[in-house]
């Protein structure tokens, strides 16, 4: 391993943590925005054009602000618990494909910060991990209000990973690889997956939904019955941790679909471009591409925010376990008889 | 025709309880409807007023801050009388009567003046009563946008005569006017 590499991959590491945290920011702001012009108001405008230098002054608020903790025999675990949710809401960025490679300084730049051939599964794992933050947090705050926020999370969270890994199962099946680079390569030109495995991609997208806390899934931390949920007691940064974590959340996850389901980083007339206009111009390009496919992820998750009102538990857990765990199977049974068609009718002697 | 089929609105709407089809039990259209009008509300016109920068309109009979007039040699028009104070519904006018010393003839425009007029402003309700009582042309509701300003203590919505009169300058103002026209 030489230096250049270590360089390479550090600038890589930097400008997508930067860029996350950046799109978390941008994220606080557009919510603002959207629910706004959803309700037929404008929204914030007056710092800066349009508003722009709100998420900056929002950040500078909750810094300046008082650090309250609560009298918990939790203090560590108080601490700690936002950091969890953090980390892990900014580790999953870490095997996502931005892009395809670009030649720079004579050297192939792959624009990700690693290629693990176990991609998804990492992505899984860590945000299996990402409860544990919403669950820390709500325990040691030594408030009922934050512990029911922290079990319902919980309980949601482990609810839907089931059937969103049960989704990606079946397109799996398809594209034989879990390395997100190598799907996002099979996806080139309009070969998404979205088209052959619409069903698996509405599971996905509930579970995401579900995954990210967001309405109408959002009993984690529901106002208008527990507060704040988990983050109850919380103030100032360590709050805005949380609240940050879950833009995070939301951006990886509108990632997560832009790659799995609706392409990456490719767009209609890729090739095309990389002959005529060459091979960097065309990756730039395919990163502008997934940065407005997730950007399209984003709205439609603001979008649905304010549209749906929020479920009833019994009804979550009654779509979660009984809708679309079964649904799933039955798409993975599906796809499974599509793929072994030929084998099938061998066997079947037509 | 029975009385449960008239509807007198043309609106009614009798209540069902049928089974929902599969289609209605996925929700999944109702849900894309609802997206549809949360977008249409997207793109309409938005309803705010962005307040410093642009105005709503006012209404030709607005009643904004109250002003004690003087008249065309600048003489205050209050006597004193107190029926603005007996016609304020909500009490916010207090007075004490003075009389004018035989130098004052150019300050008071009769032989009465109030030396102190105080209006609470946390009171007022800015209904106009006082004008309309008032015999003497004395008071009156301006058009004026600024209705109190803010502050921290109560003392000071108390005004006194050194926010209520009209100031000097716009009594010449006004007398000139007069004159041209």
């Amino acid at each position: 391993m030489d230096s250049t590499f270590i360089i390479e991959k550090s600038v890589v590491i930097l400008v997508v943590f930067g860029v996350t945290m950046l799109m978390a920011m941008y994220s606080t702001w557009a919510e603002r925005k959207v629910a706004a012009y959803l309700q037929d108001r404008v929204g914030p405008n007056r710092a800066g054009w349009g508003g722009l230098f709100q998420p900056l002054a929002d950040g500078l608020k909750l810094f300046a602000k008082e650090e309250f903790a609560p009298n918990t025999p939790n203090q560590f675990l108080f601490r700690v618990g936002p950091g969890i949710a953090m980390a892990t809401a900014l580790m999953t960025s870490a095997v996502i494909p931005w892009g395809d490679r670009l030649h720079l300084f004579g050297r192939d730049i792959l624009l990700q910060a690693t290629d693990i051939n176990v991609g998804i599964l990492y992505i899984f794992g860590i945000v299996s991990v990402g409860v544990y933050g919403i669950m820390i947090g709500g325990w040691a705050s030594n408030n009922k209000f934050s512990l029911i926020g922290a079990i319902r999370a919980a309980s949601q969270m482990v609810s839907y990973e089931v059937a969103m890994g049960l989704s990606i199962v079946a397109l799996l099946m398809m594209t034989g690889t879990l390395s997100l680079k190598e799907i996002s390569e099979q996806q080139a030109g309009m070969n998404w997956n979205v088209f052959y495995q619409p069903i698996s991609f509405l599971i996905f997208l509930i579970c995401a939904f579900a995954e990210t806390n967001r309405t109408p899934f959002d009993l984690a931390e529901c106002e208008t019955e527990l507060i704040g949920g988990y983050h109850t007691e919380y103030s100032s940064m360590r709050m805005g941790f949380y609240l940050f974590a879950e833009y995070a959340n939301m951006f990886i996850s509108s990632t997560i679909l832009a790659v799995l389901f609706f392409g990456g980083y490719n767009y209609p007339g890729m090739s095309w471009v990389a002959e005529n206009w060459g091979v960097n111009l065309a990756n730039i390009i395919g990163m502008g591409a997934l940065f407005v496919k997730l950007c399209g992820f984003i709205f439609f998750y603001m979008w649905v925010r304010w549209t749906i009102p929020r479920f009833r538990y019994d009804q979550l857990m009654h779509l979660g376990w009984r809708i679309l765990i079964p649904l799933s199977i039955i798409n993975i049974m599906i796809t499974g008889v599509v793929i072994l068609r030929g084998e099938i009718f061998a066997y079947l002697g037509w | 025709m029975s009385i449960q089929e008239i509807s007198l609105s043309g609106r009614k709407k009798l209540v069902s309880n049928k089974e929902m089809t599969f289609l209605e039990k996925m929700y999944l259209i109702a849900i894309l409807k609802g997206l549809g009008i949360t977008i249409k509300h997207f793109f309409r016109k938005k309803a705010t007023i962005n307040y410093p920068e642009q105005v709503r309109e006012f209404s030709p009979v607005y009643r904004g801050r109250h002003m004690l007039k003087r008249d065309e040699q600048g003489r205050e028009n209050c006597t004193a009388c107190g029926l603005c104070a007996l016609s304020c519904p909500a009490e916010a006018i207090t007075m004490k009567a003075a009389e004018r010393k035989a130098d004052e003839k150019h300050l008071y425009r009769e032989e009465k003046y109030a030396s102190i007029y105080e209006i609470n402003m946390l009171r007022c309700i800015f209904c106009g009563l006082c004008e309309e009582a008032c015999p003497k042309d004395a008071i009156y509701l301006t058009i004026s946008k600024e209705l109190v300003p803010a502050n921290y203590d109560r003392e000071d919505f108390i005004f006194g005569k050194d926010k209520l009169v009209m100031p000097l300058e716009m009594a010449i103002k006004n007398t000139q006017l007069k004159n041209s026209n």
